[in-house]
């Protein structure tokens, strides 16, 4: 017996090579990337409208009405791109999380804090100049989101403790906290609405009605949207075109390789919460520098939550982001509607209507490839 | 103080738990099978919802209680269906169903009942018994203790069932197998799809029914939102009692005495003393917490025991030295409402370091056939 | 007792088995041999039920039977050992047992029944094991006897074994032959799939060679030899020579100083190792796979946390124990690792972000302000190691997924060695890699010795080793058991070390 032969073992089971065309699949892929959360959004229409049918309305009566509503101008316009504007911020910051295997389900509170963050800086140095006074209040909006979102990024880097749970716990903190300083130190006294008191002239953002031609300044539509729309090339520019964001690319995609090539798996873990939170913390500006000039108690649409659909619907990707969140702020904006016109549909089928799309397009995603799993962080550090 | 801890005390404890428990438990066999199940809470309303309606219709609670649990099972189903079948992202479909539980019993409420997503109350017969229709008789001094609703003792009874199910039969095996190796589980003939099904079908029951208990146990009706985030909070306290039933349980306790606490406490004027012993629990918990973490120190009891005098000497300091002259104070309702979920996220960082959770959980099943 | 015919099975483009076919004879060991990838694993995963075939059928006994799931498959008398066991960690080796066949009722489950059955059989084939112990705690050997009598306690009459002994210690495989023959004895039939040659010969009654999907020999173990069966395996001249001339090996470059790492689980996987790599040499390190080399490489990596890792490495002349994975990069550590789908590649990424990966922070990745990616500096560097180290398809925009192993491991090779690296960690290079590609790869690490480089190769290809090392080192147990010089030492030789007789 001279030697024994030991096998080669293969990791994979793909050793010979694919030998469909390269090009097609990439335009197969860009379809499926647009196709599927189309399906999703149709089907979910579908089912949507046959509950309506069920409660004794017409869903193609129902329908025109919660979309049609979108597209008069200026009210329509005007309203949806200003329900849009927080949309598009959660559903970056869910959309961050998300490449970097995070699932962020805390921008809710953290645009709570990040509003009432702005909104205490507004009434504290209210007679601030302008030029000082408004950058700061957005840049408090931004810190205090990224704190609150970098929290559940530092239980998870140290301890491991899973940020699903951890942010909706802290979801309800913030909420709580956020209740508490408003009743109790910053409240018009006699007032019997729970709001603060206004913030200081200096701080208010412009209204873009003041730019555009036919757009009346009651509609709420502000500067912040410009915001939004630059906060999405923001996006966009960190994730694909610096090292930073190939770094938290990497660690959502494969966190041992990403650790291999000397990623530090626990710094993207918080940065990218962090980012995450900043970038919920901005639907602050929008609410209280741009349109209540105030904190308002539960003011939030559930844009934490539907962020999770945008973030999905869209993708991922900023462009996408910025049409899902087009998307469902149409909806909200038909909402109203429907609730006035209607009979029996309130505007409450809103929601229903975005968790189902939330459920089909998780089904859909299912057929895309391997989904990040979250127990895959914790098994990158040997 | 003595206003604080009376034995209303106590039984409002278990009141408020007993939604929590059933929650719990039914998130219990999802995931010991390896579903995550952060549905509950729409789970839960739906159960809530179903149970208000049908009582309504029926003028029988029981009725209520089987169609809360017919709604639970038939939401659990969609969910089944997307994660195991289409192997759809079990967190992401969990929160979108709470998402739509959020509006679709508004939106059934609003053409049948033309409210704005309330249902109509219920009289009072109607309800869930409590222990009294059992037990009539039994002394009036005694009222509190049979105030509690029957469901608060199936679900005492069902947490020991479950024991019994998970440890001491076939289906309990499987079932745990299937959560933790399920390659291994098919290897052995057992049905891994099949198993998860069911359980997250007696997960979606299970829940159904501790919605029911709010609806129409605890209350006389629905409102919107009713559950008010105790689906997540029955999570959290699975994932404190290790997926284990009776300390699940336990969990849920404390969560509800968290809660009971806070009812209590607002607008009840708060003594210094007091004060000084929250002060100094707090003190104590949080430094064997930090204690426990030094894991230079290898022995566990080592840790504990430096932990625990550290933390009575650091909590008698500052109880004693920090909380001077504040007199009588009002303790804003918002920070008891905070601490059962601060309490989470400190267990949760503590505790699930030793994850003893069931190690397929969250992967769907891939099999190449 | 078993036969396959012309079994078919398909995954995706590859055609795993073609037309497979032959006959296991009741009471005998019969060994299935073949390289990795010849489809041995898959034909018996189709006979216990995890696959289905596109095409052909099992007969048991002479009868076709459709096998569809395990659980047909048992009930038929077939039990399967699987290379990676198939056991629930945290429960009790009752529990493992008795799963999916529970005695007792319906309600209730009855533990203490099993355990006297368990009992029973273990004596019977002399399969000690402990009812109440839980998996985790026990060692490889033990849990292998789990699994056997997991598939004895379904009663099974044909018992399936894939690579049985490929992690156990020579002790533990001469008790395990042991416990094979007693069951033989007791009327089983076992189907072994190996690729140890040896063990086939002793053991095995026929064999069956397979080779590409297909069977390419069926003869009695008694009337072939080694020889015979590896040129069936292969199907070509089976040693590798590379042309290579001899070492001038220069200054130490890499140092280890009694080195002793700790797993996550507390067991020690490297135990006092010390060795010297110089500039242009290779140092091999040959060993069965999990006696530490895994571990040792990625410490000298820099991707174990320093608290597990005790003792002293040293780049030239400098402590770089503590330091983490991007600087020893930066020092100019090159690793190509040995799973290049978790730790080498981002699969989803296309080629030429795939090459910047660990130098993806400064030049040429990076542009001037240091922060933005220079995308034409990437895909120059890209197109650079697409073009010399020869990946196909040269298409720098492709994501990583859609080339084949060969390719893929050539990407990463690219990558670390235009660093370019004074020290390359290199495991595992040819895992799962084409011929052509191999020869390729083996090309390019020599030349990176002469020019200067320090190589330390780990491989459990005892050729490869033998072949490319100009010092061959033998691991065992975590321990370096001795040195040998690879132009002299007999296979025997160093198999004997790697199994733990020590020779030198």
């Amino acid at each position: 017996m001279h030697f024994d032969l030991r096998v080669r073992k293969i990791s994979d089971q793909n050793q010979r090579p694919k030998t469909k065309d390269p090009g097609s699949k990439i335009v197969m892929k860009l379809l499926r990337e647009i196709l599927f959360p189309l399906i999703a959004v149709i089907a979910a229409f579908i089912v949507g409208g046959i509950i309506v049918l069920i409660i004794g309305d017409s869903p193609i009566q129902t329908y025109r009405l919660l979309i049609g509503s979108a597209f008069s101008w200026p009210d329509g316009i005007g309203y949806t791109l200003f329900y849009a504007t927080p949309l598009i911020f959660t559903g970056l910051a869910v959309a961050v999380a998300f490449r970097c295997g995070l699932l962020n389900i805390g921008a809710e509170g953290q645009l709570y804090i990040g509003a009432f963050a702005t909104a205490w800086v507004g009434i504290k140095l209210a007679g601030t100049s302008a030029w000082i006074l408004l950058p700061l209040c957005c840049l408090v909006a931004i810190v205090g989101g990224a704190i609150w979102g970098g929290i559940p990024g530092l239980l998870k880097a140290r301890f491991g403790s899973h940020e699903v749970i951890n942010t909706i716990m802290l979801n309800f903190i913030a909420v709580a906290l956020v209740s508490y300083f408003t009743q109790y130190h910053y409240k018009v006294p006699g007032d019997p609405i729970l709001q603060t008191t206004t913030i200081g002239p200096t701080a208010h953002i412009a209204r873009l009605g003041k730019f555009i031609p036919g757009l009346p300044e009651r509609i709420p539509l502000n500067v912040a949207f410009i915001l939004a729309i630059i906060a999405c090339a923001f996006v966009y520019v960190l994730l694909w075109k610096t090292k930073w964001g190939y770094e938290i690319r990497a660690t959502g995609a494969n966190p041992s390789a990403a650790e291999y090539g000397g990623i530090s798996i626990r710094k993207q873990i918080i940065l990218a919460m962090a980012i995450s939170g900043g970038l919920a913390g901005m639907v602050g500006i929008n609410e209280v520098l741009g349109y209540r000039y105030r904190y308002y108690d539960g003011f939030s649409a559930n844009y934490g939550f539907v962020g999770i659909a945008v973030a999905l619907l869209g993708r991922n990707h900023p462009v996408g982001v910025f049409l899902a969140a087009i998307l469902f702020a149409i909806l909200l904006r038909g909402g109203i509607f429907v609730d006035a016109y209607t009979v029996h549909v309130s505007k409450d089928i809103v929601d229903m209507l975005q968790g189902i799309v939330i459920v089909f397009v998780a089904a859909e995603a299912a057929f895309r490839g391997p989904i990040k799993k979250f127990g895959l962080m914790r098994r990158a550090k040997v | 103080m003595r206003q604080i801890f009376t034995i209303s005390l106590l039984f409002s404890t278990i009141r408020l738990a007993t939604p929590l428990v059933l929650a719990a438990i039914g998130g219990l066999y999802s995931e010991r099978s390896g579903v995550i199940n952060i549905a509950l809470e729409g789970l839960m309303l739906a159960g809530a919802f179903a149970a208000a309606s049908i009582t309504f219709y029926a003028h029988n609670s029981w009725i209520g209680l089987l169609a809360a649990m017919v709604a639970g099972a038939m939401v659990a189903y969609i969910i089944a269906l997307a994660c195991i079948r289409f192997k759809a992202d079990q967190v992401v479909t969990g929160t979108g169903i709470n998402i739509m539980f959020i509006g679709l019993p508004a939106v059934l409420s609003g053409a049948l009942f033309l409210s704005s997503g309330s249902t109509p109350q219920i009289p009072k017969e109607n309800l869930l018994p409590t222990l009294n229709h059992l037990l009539p008789s039994f002394l009036p001094q005694w009222r509190i203790i049979t105030e509690i609703s029957i469901i608060s003792l199936f679900a005492l009874i069902f947490v020991f069932i479950t024991r019994y199910v998970l440890y001491r039969t076939p289906f309990g095996l499987r079932l745990r197998a299937v959560g933790e190796n399920p390659e291994a589980a098919d290897a052995a003939g057992v049905s891994v799809n099949r198993l998860r099904y069911i359980g997250v079908l007696l997960s979606g029951v299970f829940a159904g029914i501790g919605g029911a208990y709010l609806s129409i146990g605890q209350s006389s009706l629905f409102t919107r939102n009713m559950t008010a985030g105790r689906g997540f909070i029955a999570l959290a306290a699975l994932i404190f009692g290790k997926w284990r039933p009776v300390q699940t349980m336990l969990a849920c306790l404390l969560f509800g005495f968290a809660d009971a606490l806070t009812i209590q406490l607002q607008g009840v004027p708060v003594s210094e003393g007091f004060l000084r012993s929250a002060v100094f629990v707090a003190g104590l918990l949080v430094t064997m917490f930090i204690v426990y973490q030094l894991s230079f120190i290898r022995a566990r009891a080592v840790r504990i025991g430096i932990g625990l005098i550290i933390g009575v000497a650091l909590g008698l300091t500052i109880g004693y030295f920090g909380v001077r002259g504040i007199g009588q104070m009002e303790l804003p309702v918002q920070f008891i409402q905070m601490i059962p979920y601060i309490v989470t996220i400190i267990v949760l960082a503590g505790f699930i370091g030793q994850s003893r959770a069931p190690r397929a959980l969250g992967t769907a099943y891939q099999k190449e056939r | 007792m078993l036969e396959l015919r012309n079994i078919t099975k398909r995954f995706g483009d590859v055609l795993a088995n073609d037309r497979v076919s032959f006959k296991v004879v009741p009471g005998t060991i019969h060994a299935i041999v073949g390289e990795n990838g010849a489809g041995k694993s898959t034909a018996m995963r189709i006979a216990y039920g995890f696959y289905t075939p596109d095409g052909g059928e099992i007969l048991i006994n002479d009868q076709v039977r459709a096998i569809r799931t395990p659980h047909d498959a048992i009930a038929l008398g077939v039990g399967m050992v699987h290379q990676h066991f198939m056991l629930v960690e945290p429960m009790t080796v009752a529990e493992n047992i008795v799963l999916g066949a529970e005695p007792g009722s319906a309600a209730s489950l009855d533990l203490r029944q099993a355990a006297d059955e368990i009992r029973k059989l273990s004596d019977e084939f002399k399969l000690s094991v402990d009812p109440k112990a839980i998996i985790e705690t026990l060692s490889v050997g033990q849990q292998q006897r789990v699994e056997l009598l997991k598939a004895l306690y379904r009663h099974a009459q044909l018992l399936i074994l894939d690579e049985p002994t490929a992690v156990l210690t020579p002790q533990e495989v001469d008790e395990f032959f042991a416990i094979l023959r007693r069951m033989r004895e007791q009327g089983k039939t076992i189907v072994i799939i190996t690729h140890k040659l040896s063990e086939v010969l002793a053991i095995s009654d026929n064999v069956t060679v397979m080779r590409d999907g297909r069977v390419v020999g069926d003869l009695k173990t008694a009337a072939t030899n080694a020889a015979e069966l590896a040129r069936l395996m292969v199907g070509r001249e089976v040693l590798l020579r590379v042309e290579k001339p001899d070492a001038k090996a220069g200054a130490s470059v890499l140092g280890v100083r009694d080195l002793s790492i700790v797993s996550r689980d507390g067991t020690k996987r490297v135990d006092g190792v010390s060795l010297e790599v110089r500039a242009g040499e290779i140092v091999g390190i040959a060993g069965v796979e999990g006696n530490g080399q895994t571990e040792l490489i990625e410490a000298l990596a820099g991707l174990i946390p320093s608290s597990h890792v005790s003792g002293e490495i040293t780049f030239g002349g400098r402590d770089i124990t503590r330091l983490d994975a991007r600087k020893r990069k930066e020092l100019g550590i090159a690793h190509v690792p040995e799973d290049r789908h978790r730790r080498g590649l981002l699969l989803d990424f296309s080629l030429a972000e795939n090459t910047i990966l660990g130098i993806h922070y400064r030049k040429p990745a990076v542009s001037g302000n240091g922060i933005l990616l220079d995308e034409r500096g990437i895909r120059q560097r890209a197109e650079q190691v697409i073009r010399d180290f020869d990946v196909r398809p040269p298409n720098p925009m492709l994501p990583a997924r859609s080339l084949s192993g060969g390719n893929q491991q050539k990407l990463i090779i690219g990558r670390e060695f235009e660093l370019p690296p004074k020290l390359l960690l290199v495991s595992q290079p040819t895992r799962g890699v084409d011929i052509g590609a191999i020869e390729f790869i083996h090309r390019k690490i020599v030349a990176m010795r002469d020019g200067g480089c320090a190589v330390l190769l780990v491989s459990a290809e005892l050729e490869e080793v033998t072949a490319l090392a100009d010092r061959l080192l033998v691991v065992h147990n975590g321990q370096i058991v001795g040195e040998v010089d690879p132009k002299v030492a007999t296979s025997e030789d160093i198999g004997l070390m790697m199994t733990g007789g020590k020779r030198s």
